[in-house]
């Protein structure tokens, strides 16, 4: 057993689902017990999609336990089948049903749908989110590509395809954008682009390319494994996050294709010249501790030594399938790299670390919050404001761009610095001053006004109850009834006589 | 007050029962209120990463405030027997407690999977409470989702409570059962003490060393429908239930009140003199959202067995229409008097099929429509006007002087659509 607080990834059909939702025209039965639909709201809420995912769950109770489970998973799959009509089904177990040992691969086959319906077998008490959407990208690659005869492509134009875009993923719409416009510009056309939108078909096109991009390796991975063996494609396995990665990235396309890369490709990158610009040396050797998924922490490693100029104080990763990849890159920077899906641990690394700038999850933002860090989010998990209606790419030399603001702007700015410690006893400028952009919450508090009629105890006891949100408003409100009614004592009733008053 | 009436050729529709994927939480999410609840109390469920992630996913950012709860997730060595379930559960206990010394209750909480494997917890919380000398006291529940939903999960936890608490005795007192919001607490006492009745309990209590006595001169109150399994290990333990609607809107809080106080013998005089200004208060706040919700069609989809006291409550004293009201479950002698008062004609529905009801909310195009966070988006997507339900367990919204701030909770979203061009 292990003692949880906080969980980095969900379960492994979580990244199931994840797939699902990205494609079109693929329906995913689930067999779980009542509550489970509590993952749709990830999708509804947190990546505010417009419509539910296409997951069919069988909710069996306690009174269904016992042979009445297999019959409920049939129908299921039956009416999600009438209902949705699919191109093609994924079926399987949660974390409980793998306990009750139906098999939904069998179930589903006893049924002769006219339809592909591909059984995933995900060991829930073993593996994870990300391991769950690996395994379920390769095995509907494998049964798409089934029969598929590699396909002679001599004197064809160079195409590639993308993998690993999906849903929930951090940032990989815009990803997906900037990915695309870079390889226009590198003149290589896109074949397939999955998950995100590809339909099942569209899989099984996947071996007319000359090579896949493995764009999320947590995701991708297998599948492009898969395909390198199969079909003998070639995988580019470069992330494109960061200037000298996107770089790295627009040259293995180019060596590719067998041209060469084009003058204006940086055209609107920026983030080189903010970097060397003069108010960014202060940013020299600030001590960064990194903590993400892995590819993520060994992306925004690489930017944040080599193309910001920051000390790197901790590098880890929750990703324990990349353990290798990230203690490489640890070595490069001198640190030892924390492998670690536990959150306490971290808090931990970091409060021994002393970083100035935490880069990480959502978690080590609360991390950081709580240890009077600056901090941004560079990785999944994160909350919805991580999901922003604005453009917001990390890949590509607009996420160059952004990144830079990113990972900056939770720090002071170099004047702001400066002046700091030139007038450190001065009142707005002094060591106790947080960051001015932190704005309203770190302002001295502002002298209330002056009381005119007086608070009963008990009527100021009430009113510390009252959310501190609009623990002011009710304040107010009541002063002003009270003003207006002539009272000069608030006692309770005059809170509620006052709220009942503004309320009309 | 009036009743509401219909044309006397009208017939009840059926309760339409239907089995089907249900999209609803489990009764892990309770944890989510009654840790804010229990200030002294920490949750561990014993589970999977699933559960664990669903209580994360459920608490939002809440969970980083210092959390009172956590997940033992088992692991695939617990499951090949290879790790002895029971040491394992006690490992994890003795490293919380080190931990948090400040707890002093602390609940096993069961799920799925330890049901399915047949884990005993209770069994457990009995040895680790014998271990730990009772301090902190150790207990075991199951919020598990093929047991229970949503808020039944509380229902769970005060069942679990109940045998704990100290013998009453002959003293007489009131015992107010289901968590409110402290606020809601603090105006419900007042009211009863103002009343005359002299002792006023809530169960649970803010601290594990104030849980109140019971005995057979306790008469308890629920101040939530979906307690069943409490009220009926309170009635175990000698308590009589006082049977009332629940007191949500300005009526169901009269009533409930009036119920209490018939039940200790009180003048009504008296109990008119005191609920008179807060019942007026309640009125008139009431009055301003009645008319932006009068005559709206509104559709419940199942989720806490709130819906039909906050049907009612819409119906009566809001002038909304009711076009199908579904709970999880209908417990039929808690819901008598809400019942009796909810229009004549309201279509009802118990469990789920959610496909068939999604059909049934798109064929009637309802103006609003109460649902859980999956279905809200979506919903929205399609031009209908959702109200995500979970809101209302979290808000104080009980008693008259959060009437008109429950029944702003429906007239906002539609206010916002009013007023948005985009």
């Amino acid at each position: 057993m292990q003692l949880t607080l906080w969980t980095y990834e969900g379960p492994p059909h979580i990244g199931a689902m994840r797939i699902a939702t990205a494609m079109q025209g693929v329906h995913y039965v689930l067999h779980a017990p009542q509550g489970d639909t509590y993952a749709d709201l990830l999708f509804t809420m947190i990546e505010r999609r417009d419509r539910r995912p296409p997951v069919t769950y069988t909710t069996f109770q306690a009174r269904d336990l016992g042979s009445d489970t297999a019959t409920l998973f049939k129908n299921a799959v039956r009416d999600a089948y009438d209902r949705f009509k699919p191109e093609a089904m994924i079926v399987g177990a949660s974390c409980t049903a793998e306990l009750i040992q139906d098999d939904p691969g069998g179930l589903a086959a006893a049924l002769g749908l006219p339809i592909p319906v591909i059984p995933l077998e995900l060991p829930a008490y073993q593996r994870k989110e990300n391991w769950g959407a690996a395994e379920t990208l390769y095995h509907l690659v494998r049964a798409a590509t089934n029969g598929v005869a590699t396909p002679d492509r001599t004197g064809r134009p160079v195409a590639v395809n993308i993998l690993g875009p999906a849903a929930l993923g951090f940032r990989h719409r815009d990803d997906l954008i900037e990915v695309t416009d870079l390889l226009g510009k590198l003149g290589v056309s896109i074949n397939v682009i999955a998950p995100l939108g590809a339909r099942f078909a569209d899989l099984a096109r996947i071996p007319a390319a000359d090579a896949n991009i493995v764009l999320y390796p947590e995701i991708a991975g297998t599948a492009a494994a898969y395909l390198a063996r199969k079909f003998g494609q070639k995988t580019i396995t470069t992330v494109p996050i960061g200037l000298n990665a996107t770089r790295d990235f627009a040259a293995e396309i180019a060596a590719l294709t067998g041209s060469t890369v084009p003058d204006d490709l940086e055209s609107q990158a920026r983030s080189s010249w903010y970097a060397r610009s003069i108010d960014s040396t202060y940013l020299t050797g600030k001590r960064v501790f990194i903590f993400g998924d892995a590819s993520h922490a060994i992306a925004l490693a690489r930017i944040a030594a080599t193309e910001i100029g920051f000390t790197i104080a901790g590098l880890g990763t929750y990703s324990r399938e990349f353990a290798r990849e990230v203690k490489s890159a640890a070595a490069l920077y001198n640190v030892e790299a924390l492998i670690s899906d536990d959150y306490l641990t971290v808090e931990a690394a970091i409060a021994a670390a002393q970083p100035e700038l935490v880069l990480g999850t959502q978690m080590e933002r609360h991390i950081a919050k709580r240890l009077g860090i600056p901090c941004a989010v560079i990785s999944a998990p994160t909350h919805v404001q991580d999901f922003p209606a604005r453009h917001s790419p990390f890949a590509g030399f607009e996420g160059a761009n952004v990144l830079f603001d990113t990972l900056t702007h939770p720090l002071m700015m170099g004047l702001e610095e400066h002046l700091l410690g030139m007038f450190r006893e001065d009142f707005e400028f002094n060591d106790q001053a947080a960051p001015s952009h932190l704005g309203a919450e770190a302002a001295a508090p502002v002298a209330t006004a002056p009381i005119l009629t007086g608070w009963e105890p008990s009527a100021e006891a009430e009113l510390k109850k009252i959310p501190f949100f609009v623990r002011g408003k009710a304040r107010k409100n009541t002063e002003l009834f009270a003003a207006e009614h002539g009272v000069t004592l608030i006692t309770i009733e005059t809170i509620y006589d006052a709220k009942a008053h503004f309320s009309r | 007050m009036s009743v509401c009436t219909t044309a006397p050729s009208a017939t009840a529709p059926d309760i339409i029962r239907q089995r089907g994927q249900r999209e609803v939480f489990c009764g892990l999410t309770g944890i989510v209120w009654l840790h804010r609840r229990i200030q002294d109390a920490f949750f561990l469920v014993v589970g999977s990463r699933t559960c664990a992630h669903l209580v994360q996913s459920a608490a939002g950012v809440m969970i980083f405030a210092e959390p009172r709860f956590a997940t033992a997730i088992i692991e695939e060595r617990d499951l090949a027997g290879r790790a002895d379930l029971d040491d394992e559960l006690d490992r994890v206990v003795t490293r919380l407690i080190e931990r948090r010394p400040d707890i002093k209750l602390l609940f096993l909480v069961g799920s799925c999977p330890s049901e399915v494997i047949k884990l005993d917890l209770t069994r457990a919380a009995a040895r680790l409470d014998e271990r730990f000398g009772r301090l902190p006291r150790i207990l075991a529940y199951s919020g598990s989702g093929i047991e229970t939903t949503f808020t039944e999960g509380e229902d769970a936890c005060l069942e679990a409570l109940v045998p704990t608490l100290a013998d009453a005795g002959s003293t007489t007192s009131l015992m107010v059962v289901g968590a409110v919001a402290d606020i809601v607490e603090d105006q419900f006492r007042r009211l009863f003490t103002a009343i005359g009745i002299e002792r006023v309990d809530f169960l649970p209590a803010r601290h594990a060393g104030a849980m109140p006595a019971v005995g057979p001169h306790t008469k308890f109150i629920l101040a939530q429908p979906f307690l069943a399994a409490t009220a009926r290990a309170l009635h175990e333990r000698g308590a009589r239930r006082i049977a009332a609607p629940y007191p949500l809107g300005a009526e169901g809080t009269r009533l409930w009140i009036e119920a209490a106080a018939a039940a200790f013998g009180i003048d009504p005089a008296r109990t008119e003199s005191v609920l008179a200004l807060p019942a007026r208060r309640a009125t008139e706040s009431l009055a301003a959202v009645r008319a932006k919700l009068a005559g709206r069609k509104i559709f419940f989809f199942p989720d806490s067995q709130l819906e039909i006291p906050l049907a009612r409550f819409l119906a009566r004293e809001c002038g909304v229409e009711l076009v199908e009201v579904g709970t999880p479950f209908l417990h039929r002698d808690l819901m008598d008097a809400e019942l009796a008062l909810l229009p004549f004609a309201t279509q009802l529905s118990e469990g789920q099929d959610v496909e068939r009801q999604l059909d049934r909310c798109r064929a009637e195009q309802p103006d609003l429509v109460i649902c859980g966070l999956g279905l809200a988006n979506p919903l929205e997507a399609e031009g209908i006007a959702t109200k995500w339900s979970i809101e209302l367990v979290f808000s104080p919204i009980h008693g008259f002087e959060q009437a008109a701030d429950l029944a702003n909770l429906f007239a906002r979203p539609l206010a916002r659509r009013a007023l948005l061009s985009v």
